[in-house]
């Protein structure tokens, strides 16, 4: 009994976490544009999604800007983490410490700063996409960064020393050697920037130029104006999201059993 | 050996210049704009005004209520679900887990949209409950990032010490509360820090709900739209210190992972 009651809790919270989505995925392929009643069946609001050119151009947009900002964000916290590493300890502190103030603070704040700083104090201009660009990468590298020092720390030191022993150049020890260990914790760093660049709304709002909107700040507009259309095909973009991210963790837990044991190696 | 390691420290050169210039420096700004005015003379107006200002005293107490009253919400929901995952025996758990945090990949607006649409049908007109509908799309948004912490606590656990205290004559009650709960304060330190802060300035939630922005992330808005630097920057200002002290507050609570954000994340 007290067994069933929790699986009962966890069947209710769950239930609940996934009514909004489900039931908005469901209203996707019908024609109503409220909840409510259904008349019929389509699949116009996926059609409009791809034809729909503001929606194509801001979807395009926002995937580009995140790919984008989470490449330049894992180079430069990957080779900052590597270089903090090594570095005397109180460049490592500093630079640790820097790290931390965009991990803790709050968008809104990170925004607000970079804002200020490179259009009021810099006169960048936002239509030239670098207070964006800037702001995103604030946002996603000190969680490259993170992710990269644990796998640095469990490094076999003698590797590196090791391999300029026995002739290689510091660039060859450092490609071949040291970034091979640590691609586990790059990998993840880049796959949690896009996630953060994708997911952000505070920041692309202070930084973006007016005439681009990322998905989160288009439909914040969006869930203010009447546009029906516009609203329908976000409940298509919505399932499409839901069912990638559904595609995505079920092929990762596939891949992981297959390859269970294999990224311990290094342990 | 001396030019190999040097090379080496060199490559933390471009990411540490990168900091200082869009991490130090806009902290130095925000703090110079705060305590000057259009003149750029010194001054403390800014400060004095925020706190004599009934607006923004009234946002910031409003804005405290709303993250105190969903940190609750979220806790009493996410810490049984935690501690049934942690406990239970079942073949598929890691698959529950993973449905758990499942959502918070789904981009935060659109699952708002979903929730507003359903607690549309529900109410109907969803400005009658301005602070219940605040909380629930807050609770709705954040549970996740307080279950994973307090799942992680509960699963790492010792559970000799559950079994000990049994054998020594403790009640499940007192089992509980005695050597459960205590054990499982870094958790709730990390969850309540994960969803206490966001809930303060995230001003979306409210805004699209109800198209209301009465919170503290939103007045930062509101003056940078009217190009008043000077303002925005001082409630830019007090926010950090408040997470500041939040963060100092808590952080001798909790383990060291410093990541804890992108954790949940990944």
């Amino acid at each position: 009994m007290k067994r069933n009651l929790g699986k009962i809790f966890i069947g209710c919270m769950l239930l609940l976490l996934y009514l909004p989505i489900l039931v908005l995925a469901f209203y996707s392929f019908t024609t109503s544009a409220n909840i409510g009643s259904v008349h019929g069946f389509t699949l116009d609001n996926y059609a409009n999604l791809f034809s729909n050119e503001e929606l194509r151009g801001m979807i395009l947009g926002t995937v580009l800007l995140a790919l984008g900002s989470a490449f330049l964000a894992t180079t430069l916290g990957t080779l900052g983490a590597i270089g903090a590493f090594y570095a005397r300890k109180l460049t490592k502190s500093a630079v640790g410490a820097m790290n931390q103030v965009p991990v803790i603070n709050a968008d809104v704040v990170t925004g607000f700063s970079v804002c200020i700083m490179l259009v009021v104090v810099l006169g960048i201009d936002k239509s030239t996409f670098v207070p964006l660009v800037v702001g995103h990468m604030v946002l996603c590298a000190p969680f490259v960064y993170l992710s990269v020092v644990p796998r640095l720390k469990q490094m076999d030191a003698s590797l590196y020393e090791a391999a300029m022993d026995l002739g290689a150049t510091p660039r060859q020890a450092l490609t071949k050697v040291v970034l091979p260990q640590i691609q586990p914790g790059i990998v993840s760093g880049f796959a949690l920037a896009v996630t953060l660049s994708l997911d952000d709304y505070f920041i692309a709002s202070y930084t973006k130029p007016a005439t681009f909107d990322t998905i989160s700040t288009y439909v914040v507009n969006a869930t203010k104006g009447s546009q029906t259309e516009i609203k329908t095909a976000l409940w298509a973009l919505s399932t499409l999201i839901f069912l990638i991210v559904v595609l995505v963790v079920v092929v990762m837990n596939l891949t992981e059993r297959r390859w269970g044991t294999a990224p311990k190696v290094d342990k | 050996m001396g030019v190999f390691r040097f090379s080496r420290k060199q490559l933390c050169i471009p990411y540490a210049v990168f900091l200082l210039c869009f991490v130090a420096a806009p902290l130095l700004v925000i703090i110079y704009y705060a305590f000057t005015n259009g003149e750029g003379n010194f001054t403390l107006d800014n400060l004095t005004g925020f706190f004599t200002s009934p607006y923004t005293i009234g946002t910031l107490a409003y804005s405290f209520a709303i993250a105190a009253v969903t940190t609750c919400v979220c806790l009493l929901l996410a810490y049984p679900i935690a501690y049934i995952l942690a406990r239970s025996q079942w073949k598929r758990k890691s698959v529950i887990v993973v449905m758990f945090v499942l959502p918070m990949w789904i981009n935060f607006t659109l699952r708002i949209t979903a929730l507003k649409e359903i607690l549309t049908v529900i109410e109907g007109n969803l400005a009658f409950h301005p602070f219940l509908n605040t909380v629930v799309g807050m609770t709705y948004d954040f549970l996740p990032f307080m279950i994973l912490p307090m799942y992680t606590t509960l699963l790492k656990l010792d559970k000799s010490l559950l079994e000990a205290a049994a054998d020594l004559g403790a009640g499940p009650f007192q089992v509980f509360g005695k050597v459960t709960l205590p054990l499982s304060v870094p958790g709730i330190i990390s969850g309540v820090v994960m969803v206490f802060l966001p809930s303060m300035t995230n001003y979306v939630v409210l805004d699209m709900l109800y198209n209301s922005t009465y919170i503290m992330g939103s007045l930062i808005g509101s003056f940078f739209s009217a190009y008043d630097w000077h303002n925005g920057s001082m409630i830019a200002l007090i926010l950090l210190l408040i997470i500041l002290v939040f963060t100092l507050v808590t952080d001798r609570y909790t383990e060291e992972d410093a990541g804890s954000r992108g954790g949940a994340l990944l």
